[in-house]
C-alpha cells in the first residue's frame, strides 16, 4: 500500500488516494490493489480535461443559455415578515459585476449553543440591531421660539433594547458636538451651545444628525428577523456588517455569512469570497429550478478572483485587464481602448481567440492549439 | 371649491361639481354644447377635466336615465325603418360617446336585465369592445384573448378581394384570392361592415388529425385536387417603375432601348421583350435578368478633364430589370408624369402564386400553420361517403392553445355547408352549440362532429373517429417565392469585401457571434477559420516597417513604399475587414505595425 501510495503521489490528487484507502474492503491482494489504483488513475484522467478545451467559453454558455429561461419577476412573499430579496437574474448580474453596493445585503448569523435553542433571542437580536436615536424617540420637534429641539423618549421601546437613559444622554453629547443637553421629564431638551446666530436651518440640520445618530447595537444592521431553520434558531438581518457581527461571543463564527461578497473579501479575503460568488450563484439558479454544473460557475468565479481581488465581469474589471488590446477593443468601447494602445505603443501578441477570428487566423483552441516543429 | 380644467389647462373653479358635470352633461345631450366634449369629475383630487382635443378614443353607450334605457323598441323601430339614423340618436341624447375618464364616472350595466336605479349607462352590444376584425372572429368568447387578437392579425394578412378596382390601381407587394368566399359561419359583423363584398378566404373541409407526421409543429397538410380546383390560388402584384430624371446641366434620363455603346450594357438577349419606346410589352413572360424598362442615364462625373475625354462621354445604362429568382407576366403598362413634370413609366407584373410547401395557411382563430406537404387525392383519408379533407390540421396544436372557438367553428362549418345556410358566430350572442349539435344529428352525422375515416394510403379503417368539417380557411401573404434565399457564391461589398447582406442583394447568411461560439466550443478552430474566410487576402507586409507594401505584377516583385526594394516582403493571410482596419487607424495617424513571427 505504501508502495503505491508513493506511486501515485503525483498522479492523483491526496484526497482521491485518502479516499481509495479510506474504502478498501480488509482484505485485498496486491494485484487487486494495483488494479484498483490503475483504473483509477485511468478514470482520473478521462474525466479531466483535454488540452485545448475552451472552459471559459463553455461555462459562459452553460450559465447564458439557461439564464434565458430565468423569470425575471422575483417572487415576494405576502407575509409581514419576509423581506424582499434580490433574487433570479438581478442578483446573478449583481454578484458577476462585482458590485460595490448590492441592492439587499443580508447576513444570517449562526448561534452559540444555548442561543440556537431560542434562549433570550429576542435579546440578542436587539443586541445586533443598530439603534439610532430616532428609533427610540416618540416625537422629535423644533421649538421655534426657544431654538431648541424637543426630543420624546419612547421608554417601551428603550426597555426593549435594554439601555438606560443616562446612557442614551452620553452618547449624544458625546456624539454631537457643541450642544447642551438637559433632561426633563419625557425626554430631552437639545440647545445648540448658543453663539447668537442661528438659524432655523442650522437648527433643521442639527435635528437630521440626532435622527440618524447611532446609539447602540451593530453598525448597518437595518433589521433584525430571528428565524427558526432545521431546527436551529439564527437571526436574518437585513443590512451587513461581518466584522463587527464576528466579534460577538454568543454567535457561531464558522458559519456565519454575509451575502455581500466584496465584504467577504474585506474580511475573511479572497477565497473565502471565491466561494461565496459560488454559493450565492449556485443559490440562484437552483431556486429558479435550474440545472447547471457547479464547475461552471467554480470557473466564472475562479476568473474573477485570480487577481487576488474580487473582479467583476466587466470592462472595468476582468475584461479591462485583457492582456490583448483588440479583445479589449471587441469587448466595449473600442475607441478608448485603440486610443489608448496607440498611445503607450501597445504590442498584441495574437494569443486569445477573437483576436484571431479578427485576423482569420487559426485560433489557439482546440484543432487550433498544436503545431509542428520543424527540425532544422 | 373644485378646479376646472380644459385640455388640462386651468380656467377656474366650482362651488359644486358633481351637479356641474351633470348639467353639462344633460347639455351635451341636449345638443347645446358638441358632443365631442367630455367631463369628468375625479373625487381624489377634487378636480374637474373636460376633455376637447383629437386622439382620445372613445365608445358608444346608451344612456340611461332611473335604471331605464332611454333607446326605446319604438326608436328601434323607427331605426328599422331607416326613419332615425345613428347621428340622429346622438343628437337625441340617447347615445353618447364616453373616453377613458367620463368612463371613470360611468356605471355601465351589461344587459338590460341587469339594470338598477344606479347605472348611468347601458353597453349596446358586448362587441363593440373589440375591433373590427377582432368581432369577425367567430365564437371568440370561448378562447384566449391572445388567440383571438392573433386571429385578428392573421386576418389582416389574408390573401383576398381587397378592392374592386386592383385592375386600374398600382399597389405595392398585394395579392388577389382567385376564388374568394363568403364564410359559412359569420358574426353580425359581417352584415355591417359589408364583408360579403370583399372576402378573404375559402371555405374548406378540414379534419383535425395527425397523418404520416407533414403536420406536426403547426404544419398543414394539404390536398392537391383542392389546389387543382383552385383552393388558395392568387396572383402576386408588383410594380416596377422608372422616372425620366432631370440633372444639372440639361441632362436627363431617356427611356429607350439602351444603345450597345452604352456603359453597363446587357447582353441583347436581356432587351428582347422592349417595345421601339423601350417599354415591355404586356403579356410577356419575364425571368430573371429581363429588361422590364429600359433606361439610359448621364455619365456620373461631369466635370474638369473629362469632358474632353471621349471614353467617358457615353451614356450609363440604369434599365429596371427582373432581380434575383422573380419571375412573372407584365400585367398592365403606364405611362405618366410624376409631379415634377418627369416622364414615369409603371410597369405592374403578375405572378400565378399556387399553394406550395412553405405557404402559409390560417384559420380565423390564430391557428397558423405553414404547408408540410401537398397530398395527391388517392393518398388522402377519405370518410364512409367518400370526402376528402382538402387541410389536414394537427391536433397537437388545440390543447396548448385552448382555441376552442376553432373547434366550434368547425362543427358550425360543417352544420352550415350541409344545411345550407349561414351560422351567427357572432362572439357572446352566437348560435348554441347543442342547437348545431342536434341539427348535425339529424342531417344525419354524429353529433359530436366526427366521423369514420379510412387511411388513404392504406385502406383501412382508422381506429380513432376523426373530428371533420368546414371552417373558413384564410391564405397568408406569407409565401415561399417571395422568401426562399440561398447563396454559395455572389456579390461582396466594395468596402470590406464581405459578403453582401439580404435576400434584395443575394446576400450571404451570416454567421454570427453565438454560432461562432459554437465552433470555438468545439474546439473546431481551423473549420472556424474556413467558415470567416470570405474576405480572406494575402497582403504583402514589409518586414521592416511592419506595413503593407507593393506587388509589382509587371516586374514580379514585391517592395516597400517606405523602405524600398530592399527590404524582405512576406506574403501574410489576413481578413480584408483587418487590413481595412489598418488603413483606418493610419487615416487617423496611428501606426500599426505588424511583427512578423517566423515562418516556422
Amino acid at each position: 500500500m505504501q508502495e503505491l501510495k508513493k506511486e501515485y503521489k503525483d498522479l492523483l490528487p491526496e484526497k482521491i488516494i485518502q479516499e481509495i484507502e479510506d474504502s478498501l474492503p480488509e482484505k485485498v491482494s496486491k494485484t487487486q490493489l494495483k488494479e484498483i489504483f490503475k483504473r483509477v488513475l485511468e478514470e482520473y484522467e478521462n474525466s479531466q480535461v483535454d488540452p485545448g478545451e475552451s472552459v471559459g467559453l463553455i461555462a459562459a454558455e452553460s450559465i447564458g443559455e439557461p439564464g434565458t429561461q430565468m423569470t425575471l419577476n422575483t417572487f415576494h412573499f405576502a407575509g409581514v415578515a419576509e423581506m424582499n430579496v434580490t433574487t433570479g437574474l438581478p442578483r446573478i448580474i449583481e454578484i458577476v459585476d462585482g458590485r460595490e453596493k448590492i441592492k439587499t445585503p443580508m447576513m444570517e448569523i449562526f448561534l452559540q449553543k444555548p442561543y440556537s435553542e431560542g434562549e433570550k433571542i429576542k435579546e440578542l437580536a436587539m443586541k445586533i440591531k443598530s439603534t439610532l436615536l430616532e428609533d427610540l424617540a416618540k416625537e422629535f420637534s423644533i421649538n421655534i421660539g426657544e431654538l431648541t429641539i424637543e426630543l420624546q423618549l419612547d421608554r417601551e421601546v428603550i426597555k426593549q433594547v435594554g439601555i438606560r437613559e443616562e446612557t442614551i444622554q452620553k452618547t449624544i453629547s458625546q456624539g454631537v458636538k457643541s450642544i447642551t443637553i438637559k433632561k426633563t421629564e419625557d425626554g430631552f431638551i437639545i440647545r445648540p451651545r448658543a453663539k447668537g446666530n442661528e438659524s432655523l436651518n442650522e437648527l433643521y440640520k442639527l435635528k437630521e444628525k440626532l435622527r440618524a445618530l447611532f446609539i447602540t447595537g451593530i453598525k448597518n444592521i437595518q433589521q433584525v428577523l430571528p428565524v427558526k431553520r432545521k431546527g436551529e434558531w439564527i437571526i436574518v438581518t437585513s443590512g451587513t456588517n461581518l466584522k463587527d457581527v464576528m466579534k460577538l461571543k454568543e454567535i457561531d463564527p464558522t458559519r456565519t455569512i454575509s451575502n455581500d461578497i466584496k465584504e467577504i473579501r474585506k474580511v475573511l479575503g479572497v477565497e473565502a469570497a471565491r466561494q461565496s460568488i459560488i454559493n450565492e450563484v449556485y443559490k440562484v439558479i437552483e431556486d429558479q429550478g435550474l440545472n447547471i454544473n457547479v464547475r461552471h460557475i467554480m470557473m466564472v468565479s475562479d476568473t474573477m478572483c485570480m487577481t487576488g481581488e474580487v473582479k467583476g465581469i466587466t470592462r472595468y474589471g476582468i475584461v479591462g485587464e485583457k492582456a490583448s488590446v483588440l479583445a479589449r477593443a471587441s469587448f466595449e468601447t473600442p475607441i478608448k481602448h485603440l486610443l489608448n494602445a496607440a498611445i503607450q505603443g501597445e504590442e498584441d501578441h495574437l494569443i486569445s481567440v477573437i483576436e484571431n477570428v479578427m485576423l482569420n487566423q487559426p485560433v489557439p483552441t482546440g484543432t487550433g492549439l498544436p503545431t509542428l516543429k520543424m527540425k532544422r | 371649491m373644485s378646479e376646472v380644467y380644459i385640455d388640462g389647462k386651468f380656467i377656474g373653479t366650482v362651488e359644486n361639481p358633481e351637479e356641474f358635470v351633470q348639467q353639462v352633461r344633460e347639455e351635451r345631450r341636449s345638443s347645446k354644447i358638441p358632443d365631442g366634449l367630455n367631463i369628468s369629475y375625479n373625487k381624489v383630487s377634487d378636480e374637474v377635466q373636460i376633455e376637447l382635443s383629437n386622439g382620445r378614443a372613445r365608445r358608444p353607450l346608451i344612456v340611461v336615465k332611473d335604471g331605464k334605457s332611454l333607446l326605446t323598441e319604438d326608436t328601434l323601430k323607427k331605426l328599422q325603418k331607416n326613419e332615425l339614423v345613428w347621428s340622429d340618436l346622438i343628437k337625441q341624447g340617447l347615445v353618447e360617446y364616453l373616453d377613458t375618464s367620463e368612463e371613470e364616472n360611468a356605471y355601465v350595466a351589461f344587459s338590460e336585465e341587469e339594470l338598477t336605479k344606479e347605472h348611468t349607462h347601458l353597453e349596446i352590444t358586448p362587441l363593440d369592445m373589440f375591433s373590427l376584425s377582432t368581432s369577425l372572429v367567430p365564437f371568440a368568447n370561448h378562447t384566449l384573448s391572445t388567440r383571438v387578437h392573433g386571429g385578428s392579425k392573421s386576418q389582416k394578412q389574408a390573401v383576398g378581394f381587397y378592392t374592386a378596382n386592383f385592375p386600374v390601381r398600382i399597389d405595392t407587394d398585394v395579392s388577389v384570392l382567385h376564388n374568394p368566399q363568403v364564410p359559412v359561419v359569420q358574426s353580425m359583423v359581417y352584415d355591417i361592415s359589408e364583408s360579403d363584398k370583399h372576402p378573404a378566404g375559402q371555405n374548406i373541409v378540414v379534419a383535425i388529425l395527425s397523418y404520416e407526421g407533414y403536420n406536426m409543429e403547426d404544419g398543414v397538410i394539404i390536398n392537391k385536387s383542392a389546389i387543382e380546383y383552385g383552393m388558395g390560388r392568387s396572383s402576386y402584384f408588383r410594380p416596377a417603375s422608372a422616372e425620366e430624371l432631370r440633372y444639372s446641366g440639361g441632362l436627363v434620363d431617356e427611356i429607350s432601348i439602351p444603345d450597345k455603346e452604352v456603359k453597363g450594357y446587357r447582353i441583347e438577349k436581356d432587351y428582347r421583350f422592349l417595345e421601339d419606346d423601350g417599354i415591355i410589352h404586356p403579356e410577356s413572360k419575364v425571368k430573371e435578368g429581363d429588361v422590364v424598362i429600359g433606361k439610359t442615364s448621364p455619365p456620373r462625373f461631369l466635370s474638369g478633364m473629362d469632358e474632353y475625354n471621349l471614353a467617358s462621354n457615353v451614356r450609363r445604362e440604369s434599365s429596371i430589370a427582373m432581380k434575383h429568382g422573380e419571375q412573372g407576366t407584365v400585367d398592365f403598362v403606364m405611362i405618366t408624369e410624376n409631379e415634377e413634370g418627369n416622364k414615369l413609366v409603371q410597369v405592374r407584373l403578375r405572378d400565378l402564386r399556387i399553394p406550395e410547401i412553405g405557404d402559409k395557411f390560417a384559420s380565423r382563430h390564430g391557428q397558423k400553420g405553414v404547408v408540410g406537404i401537398i397530398l395527391p387525392e388517392t393518398d388522402m383519408p377519405f370518410t364512409a361517403r367518400g370526402v376528402t379533407p382538402d387541410i389536414i390540421f394537427s391536433p397537437h396544436g388545440i390543447p396548448s392553445r385552448m382555441t376552442v372557438s376553432h373547434l366550434l367553428e368547425l362543427i358550425a362549418g360543417k352544420t352550415g355547408a350541409l344545411s345550407g345556410r349561414y351560422v351567427d358566430g357572432t362572439t357572446f350572442n352566437s348560435e348554441p352549440e347543442e342547437a348545431l349539435r342536434e341539427e348535425l344529428l339529424s342531417l344525419g352525422f354524429r353529433e359530436d362532429g366526427t366521423e369514420t375515416l379510412y387511411n388513404g394510403m392504406t385502406g383501412r379503417v382508422m381506429k380513432a373517429k376523426i373530428y371533420i368539417g368546414d371552417m373558413y380557411y384564410l391564405r397568408l401573404k406569407h409565401m415561399v417565392a417571395n422568401k426562399l434565399h440561398s447563396r454559395a457564391r455572389g456579390p461582396i461589398q466594395l468596402l470590406t469585401r464581405q459578403p453582401t447582406e439580404g435576400r434584395a442583394k443575394e446576400g450571404g447568411l451570416r454567421l454570427g457571434e453565438m454560432e461562432k461560439d459554437c465552433f470555438v466550443a468545439h474546439g473546431a478552430s481551423l473549420l472556424l477559420k474556413e467558415r470567416f474566410d470570405s474576405d480572406r487576402t494575402i497582403v504583402p507586409i514589409c518586414e521592416e516597417c511592419g506595413l503593407v507594401a507593393v506587388y509589382d505584377r509587371f516586374k514580379n516583385r514585391s517592395y516597400c513604399p517606405m523602405c524600398g526594394e530592399d527590404t524582405e516582403v512576406s506574403n501574410v493571410e489576413l481578413s480584408y475587414a483587418f487590413k481595412l482596419m489598418l488603413d483606418e487607424l493610419k487615416s487617423m495617424g496611428v501606426y500599426p505595425r505588424l511583427e512578423l513571427k517566423e515562418k516556422y
